[in-house]
């Protein structure tokens, strides 16, 4: 679904601290399947995070979505695309604060310019099969770690895309909250989503509901994983 | 289009609801965009209702004004005069005025004398204006006395005052009969101030007054119209040197609002940078940005001019009259006119909501590009 | 003169845009000069985000040129008591000789700035931005047109001398030249009906044709030009004679007023906003020709020329409208019979 070829990505180009998070990754992500990016920090999982779900462009090489070639659109269609394509949940989460976790769901669509009422019907759907449909009018940030977390997949979800991306998901939740994640994740592979994470969770990576964990070091790819 | 105006409504609702959850800030730039536009607003109600209410005296006033001139200077005029203008066709009705200036030791003040015709006043009384009924803490019934020209003692006994509604120009009014104005400054009877004349066609004005000048050649006509030029134009001069005045204060305003645009709090540029991950696009955030801008900027306004309307037709204007209504050592108190013009408005707009515009379009662009893999990293 | 409250927020308005289009002219020679829509350099993601600006930019500018058009035209109609014989904005213009240039210069100016919006909108619906180069060229003709527009301006209100009373003698024979509006209506009311009539029936032809089959545009926006000069010829010539409903008071300013109940904006807003869409129109067709435009310039070609037309029409249906209220008869009723059945289709 998602192909890279020769990718490269750099930081404060043309500077003194110039520096290549990623030199050089040739990697396809298949449809359909949970793929996990493992690696120390620093390895450039999360740039590579960034530049499969069109949050950036890479400084050269070629990122193909189902056959677009789409390393070269400028940010306008790249939004485009990744709102309709990509759903995210933050390692932070990244929940507004002051508002109520209903409206944090429907954030995403706003510029879409659906109506508001089927939004909010949807939103209440999607929290409800998460369960924490009984949350929907607290503010955000009287939620608990996983409550938070469900609302942030609420809200990557809201838009309906074929692919969620989870950056480090369980980096701040216990075992058993991370247990049930995984069990969220196995619902959305069921559903057909693609789903790709990282992690260097042992928990994550060694789940059955995991097809592929890609590794990388230093900005390459050092197992691709089958 | 339905679409269209969905997303809209999506964004104003959420700009509503990010300026109610920062209410501090906003709060605070509200109160001070308010003082702004109340000022400003203030200045151009007073100065605007100033004029009208010129306008709405001098309307009463004759069309055509003849003053005599001895070398360059007003110099009485005889009566015989007003033979020959009665005689040129066209002339509905002519009249020699009477008056004048008085100063008064007693207040410090200056009153304006005047000779009414209609209804005429009773030698030995007096009717006067609501300045010098402060001035001098008359009541009807009171005596007032003052020095000739020649030394000797003319007394007056108040006979009733002029309401204050009437005007600024009634405020240091002191009415008075033809022949004790005549014994104040010893004016020879077939004399007089100045001619008023009335003209029977309006269109016909300024033909009459050629004649006039023609058959009177050391006089100078002075038209109603010109009066009225004369006074737009120094009002308006007027009220714009206040505005280059106050140019300082709309300038701390733009820098201020540019301050408050870039300055985002740590809390704000987070929320940018998440709502760019989640999907918005940076035309999205600048419209949601501009949105809030414009919430700010039509309460502002809004509130500010209703304040200032207040403040001039309600409270007198108490902050600024000394600097637009002049030299007068008598300020008048009275109610303006209500009344509101739309240039003014128009002009109001341009002097604060447009340099709050320029002022938060490049913050607003600024804190917009950020870029969406920011939470990420 | 310039001490005005509205002289002065016209001077600054229009300083202010022209800066801020100045400003942007570095920014368009760099994009001339090294944009790269393939690169994923740095420099060129910074150039990609600051076209933003200059587009928000240019929408404040065209707003601030539309309210100070405004804002022109009813400060001259105020002032005209400042002059002996200026009757109304007609005769402030006059004052001196760069009143009207002054006026024209400010349309044109909001006509260009919209037509660059149209590009600009146009441009960003293809991803690779095809039309960046021109539009950043066309900044660079805009950026000189606002600094001229900004001068004429501020030469016309230095220019502006109140007749005020002086002191020695009266103004009273100095300066009495009457001004009035009659001179510009050079052409007769039938002719400039007949061609408005003519003007508009052609604008509607070649809209429909470009509607239905996706071309002719151009000619729809040179059309929709005439239309715009054929109107205003009309309203100077004709409708404003029956707003007012004295044969000899040609003025297409004081039905802006509030004495004849703000009908001009009703007239001058759907004709402004038909002409500009009329213009965005011939700016959308010939991008068509580009790939990655195939599919987004034809539909916005075609929403602004439909746009357009309701501008026209409604124009037209307030012209009727206006003629059919007036108790003025200028043409008699035969002979206005003869050229109506060739308007509206």
């Amino acid at each position: 679904m998602i192909h890279l070829s020769d990718v490269r990505k750099a930081f404060n180009q043309g500077k003194a601290n110039e520096f290549w998070a990623l030199k050089g990754i040739d990697l396809s992500v298949p449809a359909g399947k949970v793929t996990v990016f493992r690696g120390p920090s620093g390895s450039g999982k999360t740039t590579l995070l960034t530049l499969v779900g069109c949050l950036a462009r890479p400084t050269s090489g070629r990122v193909r979505l189902k056959d677009r070639d789409i390393s070269g659109l400028p940010e306008r269609f790249l939004t485009d695309i990744r709102r309709s394509t990509f759903g995210f949940v933050f390692q932070q989460f990244n929940l507004l604060k002051g508002i109520s976790a209903l409206e944090n769901v429907m954030i995403p669509a706003y510029p879409l310019g659906h109506d508001r009422k089927d939004l909010s019907r949807r939103a209440h759907g999607l929290m409800e099969s998460l369960d924490i449909g009984a949350k929907a009018q607290s503010m955000a940030e009287w939620l608990s770690g996983g409550e938070a977390q469900r609302v942030a997949i609420a809200r990557a979800l809201i838009n309906d895309p074929e692919v969620v991306i989870a950056d480090e998901p369980t980096a701040n939740l216990d075992s058993e909250r991370s247990r049930q994640f995984l069990g969220i994740v196995e619902t959305l592979k069921a559903s057909g989503k693609t789903v790709l994470m990282t992690s260097h969770d042992p928990l994550v990576c060694d789940t059955a509901v995991v097809d592929h964990v890609v590794t990388l070091h230093d900005g390459q790819l050092v197992d691709s994983g089958a | 289009m339905r679409l269209w105006l969905n997303k809209q409504r999506n964004l104003l609702d959420f700009s509503l609801s990010s300026l109610s959850r920062r209410r501090g800030k906003t709060l605070g730039m509200l109160a001070v965009y308010t003082s702004i536009v109340f000022l400003l607003a203030s200045v151009m109600l007073f100065s605007h209702a100033i004029r009208r209410e010129a306008a709405t005296v001098l309307a009463k006033s004759p069309e055509v004004l003849v003053q005599r001139m001895v070398a360059g200077r007003h110099d009485l005029i005889p009566a015989r005069h007003l033979d020959a203008i009665k005689g040129i066709r066209g002339v509905q009705s002519a009249e020699g005025r009477l008056w004048g200036y008085l100063f008064d030791p007693a207040a410090v003040a200056n009153y304006t004398l005047m000779v009414p015709t209609n209804p005429r006043i009773e030698p030995g009384k007096v009717v006067i204006g609501d300045g010098v009924v402060r001035a001098r803490s008359a009541d009807p019934g009171d005596l007032m006395s003052f020095r000739a020209h020649d030394g000797s003692l003319v007394q007056f006994k108040v006979d009733h005052t002029i309401s204050r509604d009437s005007a600024l120009v009634s405020a240091d009014l002191f009415l008075v009969a033809e022949e004790d104005f005549r014994r104040l400054f010893g004016i020879a009877p077939g004399l007089f101030t100045d001619l008023a004349v009335s003209v029977r066609n309006p269109r016909e004005v300024i033909k009459i007054a050629e004649k006039i000048d023609a058959a009177l050649p050391d006089t100078r006509i002075i038209l109603r119209d010109e009066i009225l030029r004369t006074y737009e134009s120094v009002f308006d001069w007027r009220e714009g040197m206040l505005l280059v005045l106050l140019a300082g204060s709309i300038l701390a305003f733009a820098i201020f609002s540019w301050e408050k645009a870039s300055g985002l709090s740590a809390e704000e540029r987070r929320e940018i940078g998440i709502l760019k991950a989640v999907g918005w696009e940076t035309g999205d955030v600048i419209r949601l940005k501009m949105l809030e801008g414009l919430v700010v900027s039509l309460s502002a306004f809004l509130v500010g001019y209703l304040l200032a309307y207040a403040h001039v037709f309600h409270f007198g204007a108490g902050l600024f009259e000394p600097v637009l209504k002049g030299w007068a050592v008598l300020y008048p108190k009275y109610k303006l006119t209500p009344f509101v013009d739309e240039l003014q408005v128009a002009t109001l707009f341009f002097f604060t909501v447009f340099p709050y515009t320029i002022a938060t379009v490049v913050p607003i662009w600024r804190a917009a590009i950020v870029d969406p893999d920011t939470v990420m990293r | 003169m310039i001490f005005q409250p509205a002289i002065i927020a016209l001077l600054l308005a229009s300083l202010v845009g022209t800066m801020m289009v100045t400003a942007s002219l570095p920014f368009a020679v760099r994009v001339l000069r090294f944009w790269d829509t393939a690169s994923g350099s740095e420099s060129q993601l910074e150039m990609e985000k600051r076209t933003y600006l200059v587009s928000t930019l240019l929408v404040v500018v065209l707003l601030s040129e539309l309210a100070s058009l405004i804002l022109f035209v009813f400060n001259a109609d105020r002032m005209s008591s400042l002059f002996v014989g200026a009757m109304c904005a007609v005769g402030t213009l006059n004052v001196n000789e760069f009143g009207f240039p002054t006026l024209y210069l400010k349309i044109i100016v909001f006509f260009a700035a919209s037509a660059w919006l149209v590009l600009n909108h146009v441009d960003s619906r293809g991803f690779d931005y095809p039309l960046v180069r021109v539009k950043y060229g066309a900044l660079m003709i805009l950026a000189p047109l606002m600094a001229v527009a900004a001068g004429v301006q501020l030469a016309y209100f230095l220019g502006l001398r109140a007749d005020v009373i002086a002191s020695c003698c009266s103004t009273l024979f100095s300066g009495a030249t009457q001004v009035t509006s009659d001179k510009l209506a050079a052409i007769a009311p039938e002719a400039s009906l007949a061609g408005l009539v003519a003007a508009l029936g052609l604008v509607m032809v070649a809209g429909r044709r470009a509607l239905a089959t996706g071309k002719g545009a151009v000619v729809f926006a040179l059309l929709s030009l005439v239309a715009f000069a054929m109107a205003m010829e009309a309203v100077v010539a004709a409708i404003s004679v029956y707003v007012y409903e004295l044969p000899h008071h040609h003025c297409p300013f004081c039905i802006l007023k509030g004495e004849y109940g703000h009908v001009g904006y009703a007239l001058y807003l759907p004709l402004f906003a038909a002409a500009a869409l009329g213009l965005g129109g011939g700016i959308a067709q010939p991008a068509a020709r580009i790939q990655s435009l195939a599919e987004a310039a034809p539909r916005i070609m075609r929403r602004c020329v439909g746009s357009s037309m309701a501008g026209f029409g409604l124009f037209g249906a307030v012209t009727v409208w206006l003629i059919w209220r007036s108790h003025l008869i200028l043409i008699e009723p035969e002979r206005l019979l003869f050229f109506l059945p060739g308007g509206q289709p």
